[in-house]
């Protein structure tokens, strides 16, 4: 029995994709707030990708400044509001609160973060001075996570900075790719405009740079280049049936339902192929929009799952099913989905196999593939002396983002396979000192 | 089964709990309800010539995530006729006849004390107390705090008001004065039957700093105010003690000052009370409070084997000693219960900033206990205090206890530093680091 109506009313899917880390009140966040004990070296701090000070924050909330709350985030990490809403909290700083070794429920740091990048963001504060131009100029490509963390901090050290975008809007997966119920649309634009506004770069949007001519093109007009430009389309799990209309990959549905009215009806009966964080987003948004059966199926057992056990609970909480150990062998059906035929599996020594005989289809009227996201392996063969690894990323020097080409230098999900959105930040930030670096150097 | 009720002074009380004259005594009313809940006394708000009050009057310090740790007025005495105050207490009597109804009172001259001291007893008032502490407004008039701070004066009040008592008089004592023993001795000169203290300390408890004014704020102004609540125990503490130790003291003493749950008052009996009243506890929380002290103290006095209050009433009193008499070989270290630590490293940095450099973090970053450099720990406590688990620092003795030696003993030996550069320094050997190392350490 479904939980939620198909299609869902205008005022149940407000109910259904509410934040589910709404912003605080002033009082919830006081009282929050006096609960951090300002640990020495602070756990939290520590397990921050972009190690923001967060006792120091916390305090400066409890104590009334909360312009400088958000200036000691944003030194730290330039999408301190969209990291607030999307960072897996409860693995990252949440997780390494002390209070957790007492069985205290840990300080709601990605919330009181939020209550201080928000109130920043609507006040419009300015926490950053652009120099004068020093004459230098970066291409990003890419105006994900990655790319405006990395654009913000060369605008910092004076360099002109255009990014160009392949979409028609900045911030990448934050934008297209998260539940609303984490981020809406216009809180992640929000942001960027934000940033935008203080640092001045420049944003080419509807700009795919891809061709060799594109390379060249930008190699002539600029001195240093970084490649933010995430990962690609959902990957093929390439079984029979798969290039079926209504089977389709995880990350396209979830940018296709933030853009259309929620009133647009869902199938009735889903099945979702995979088992990380993607899966779980992809199967709780079409519970919450009223699909009546909705499966994540995940080719090995429960506890291999990628996706965090939070994601899963709240799947879960939907109204989400999740089956095990069965691997998709067929999409079945005569000119669209009609069912998945599984075989089970088992772990033998390790080795993942499939038992001979045991296959079976689930019915449904939806496919949606969350195996994973293409490199974008078009773009890296024309940029010259590009290296990858083995599993198509590109290789970078880890202190500094610098490629095996000088003058490129990468960070994101292109580098690390696909990861949050704040090492994405993280890694952008260290590329732009990276190229300050390796750009002065050349004089 | 312990019994709780108590003779303090000749006014007798279910228990040892009275509201403290101010705002929760204002009426009948109020203290009807506070009796019918289980206080056992009440301090009726001051009476006098009734005066006109201010708004706003109230101020107070929040703590971190507490609200009204400290607490500030600038209200005065009763603004109601005393006439209407007169048929109340009246009133109350009829209903309460075990319960301690105290008048507090203020007023000038020699013929209105005789005559308000004279109009409570025949509304039948158990005792009278005499409000010579009030630190705000009052005091401009030559009332209050501005008697309480001159001995001389309260003295003669005092007699004044003994002429004509025939039950029993408390005197109320400000703490806005550098003896606290001087106006206690006075007051017994007079012939008072027991004291009763710390009224509010002269206070501003805070500044709004947008419109550069002190709280609480009437209209663009503002005037100190009497400051009282948790924050201000310890000073009320202190202040008891003092009056408790004087041989020249050696009355009855009701504790006042920040009591709101058991402990604390078992704390104030301990150092010589034998009543203790409630006011800001009170007024935060409502008279419901009252549930939790008399059920508290109770079990307290069960759990030590007290069947009555009087039985460790000024029981800490011998071990309150000055500085002098402390044995010097008494030594305790820090101890740091590794499976309890939350490796907040809080102790460290204290230690570290705000002590003796006596906890060492792991070179093993990851493993985020700290250990204790007994060497350089004094015992200081420091660390205990500031860790938030519940006994994870405890501070464990390490002398022997065999050896006794303190300060007096030393100096009557000739055997102390007197020069700056004395080799008898007693910090003559703890490790402290090169001041140079300070730089670039967070």
């Amino acid at each position: 029995m479904a939980e939620h109506r198909n299609p869902p009313k205008l005022q149940d899917a407000d109910n259904r994709f509410a934040p589910i880390k709404p912003l605080m009140s002033n009082t919830m966040a006081y009282y929050e707030s006096s609960r951090c004990l300002f640990c020495y070296d602070a756990p939290c701090t520590i397990a921050c990708p972009t190690s923001i000070d967060i006792p120091l924050f916390i305090r400066q909330i409890n104590n009334g400044n909360l312009t400088g709350a958000a200036k000691t985030i944003y030194q730290s990490n330039f999408l301190g509001n969209t990291c607030g809403k999307v960072c897996p909290t409860e693995v990252l700083c949440e997780g390494a609160c002390v209070f957790n070794k007492m069985n205290i429920k840990p300080i709601d740091i990605g919330r009181l973060q939020n209550f201080a990048t928000n109130s920043a963001i609507l006040t419009r504060q300015k926490f950053f001075v652009v120099p004068e131009e020093n004459g230098k100029s970066v291409a990003v490509i890419g105006a994900g996570p990655a790319g405006i963390s990395c654009a913000c901090q060369l605008r910092a050290s004076g360099y002109m900075v255009d990014i160009y975008e392949a979409r028609n809007n900045p911030s990448g997966l934050a934008l297209h790719g998260i539940a609303p119920y984490k981020i809406t649309n216009e809180e992640a634009l929000m942001e960027v405009e934000f940033l935008r506004e203080q640092f001045g770069f420049n944003v080419f949007y509807n700009t795919r740079i891809d061709s060799k001519e594109d390379i060249a093109v930008l190699e002539a007009k600029y001195d240093a280049f970084f490649l933010g430009i995430g990962l690609g389309s959902s990957t093929e799990i390439k079984i029979r049936g798969e290039g079926k209309p209504n089977c389709i990959g995880a990350t396209e549905f979830i940018e296709e339902i933030k853009t259309r009215p929620v009133s647009t009806p869902i199938a009735k009966r889903v099945i979702v192929l995979g088992g990380g964080n993607t899966a779980m987003d992809a199967a709780s948004e079409c519970a919450r929009l009223g699909a009546e059966n909705v499966i994540v199926a995940y080719r090995r057992s429960q506890p291999e799952m990628k996706a965090y056990y939070f994601e899963y609970d709240l799947a879960k909480v939907a109204g989400v099913r999740g089956m095990f150990n069965l691997a998709p062998i067929e999409i079945v059906g005569e000119n669209s989905a009609e069912g998945v035929k599984f075989i089970r599996t088992e772990t033998v020594n390790g080795i993942l196999k499939e038992i001979p005989g045991s296959d079976f289809v689930i019915a449904c009227d939806l496919v949606i593939k969350a195996t994973g996201q293409a490199k974008q392996t078009s773009l890296f063969a024309n940029i010259s002396g590009l290296t990858l690894d083995e599993a198509g990323r590109i290789s970078v020097n880890g202190a500094t983002g610098q490629t095996a080409n000088p003058g490129y230098f990468a960070g994101g999900d292109a580098v690390n396979g696909g990861a949050e959105v704040v090492n994405a930040v993280a890694e952008g930030k260290l590329a732009g000192d990276g190229i300050h670096e390796y750009l002065s150097a050349l004089i | 089964m312990a019994n709780l009720e108590i003779n303090f002074a000749g006014i007798k009380s279910p228990n040892p709990f009275w509201l403290a004259s101010g705002p929760p005594t204002n009426s009948g009313y109020q203290i009807m309800k506070a009796f019918d809940q289980g206080w056992g006394g009440a301090v009726w708000k001051t009476l006098g010539v009734p005066v006109i009050n201010v708004s706003s009057r109230y101020g107070a310090i929040n703590h971190r995530g507490s609200r009204v740790v400290g607490f500030n007025n600038i209200e005065l005495i009763t603004d109601r006729r005393l006439c209407d105050n007169l048929r109340e207490m009246e009133e109350v009597k009829k209903y309460f006849p075990n319960h301690a109804v105290i008048a507090s009172l203020m007023v000038q001259t020699k013929q209105e004390w005789h005559q308000i001291v004279n109009d409570v007893q025949n509304a039948g008032a158990d005792g009278i107390e005499l409000n010579f502490g009030c630190p705000h407004g009052m005091c401009e008039r030559g009332m209050g705090s501005a008697v309480g701070q001159e001995p001389a004066i309260l003295e003669m009040i005092t007699r004044w008001v003994m002429e004509v008592a025939k039950i029993p008089v408390i005197v109320k004592l400000t703490p806005n004065i550098s003896d606290i023993t001087e106006p206690a001795q006075a007051a017994r000169r007079a012939g008072a039957n027991a004291i009763s203290l710390i009224n509010t300390i002269q206070s501003l408890v805070g500044v709004d700093i947008d419109n550069f004014v002190t709280y609480p704020v009437v209209e663009n102004h503002s005037t100190n105010g009497g400051y009282c609540g948790p924050a201000v125990k310890p000073i009320a503490m202190n202040m008891v003690k003092n009056c408790a130790q004087h041989p020249l003291v050696q009355i009855p003493i009701s504790g006042i000052g920040g009591i709101e749950n058991w402990h604390d008052a078992v704390e104030f009996i301990l150092l010589g009370a034998s009543s203790v009243q409630v006011c800001t506890a009170a007024m935060h929380y409502g008279f419901g409070i009252i549930r939790d002290m008399t059920s508290g103290l109770e079990q307290y006095m069960d759990s030590h084997g007290f069947a009555t209050i009087d039985q460790f009433v000024g029981k800490a009193l011998p071990n309150v000693k000055h500085w002098e008499e402390l044995n010097l070989k008494y030594s305790v270290k820090a101890s740091i219960d590794e499976d309890k630590c939350i490796g907040c490293q809080l102790c460290y940095i204290a230690c570290e900033d705000g002590a003796h450099q006596a906890i060492d973090l792991n070179e093993d970053k990851t493993i985020r206990t700290p250990r204790i450099n007994e060497e350089n720990c004094v015992g200081c406590n420091l660390c205990s205090l500031i860790c938030p688990v519940e006994n994870c620092i405890t501070m464990v003795r390490k002398d022997d206890g065999t050896q006794h030696q303190t300060w007096k003993q030393r100096t009557d030996a000739n055997n102390i530093p007197v020069t700056f550069d004395d080799d008898l320094a007693g910090g003559l050997g703890h490790t402290i680091p090169d001041p140079v190392k300070a730089f670039g350490k967070l």
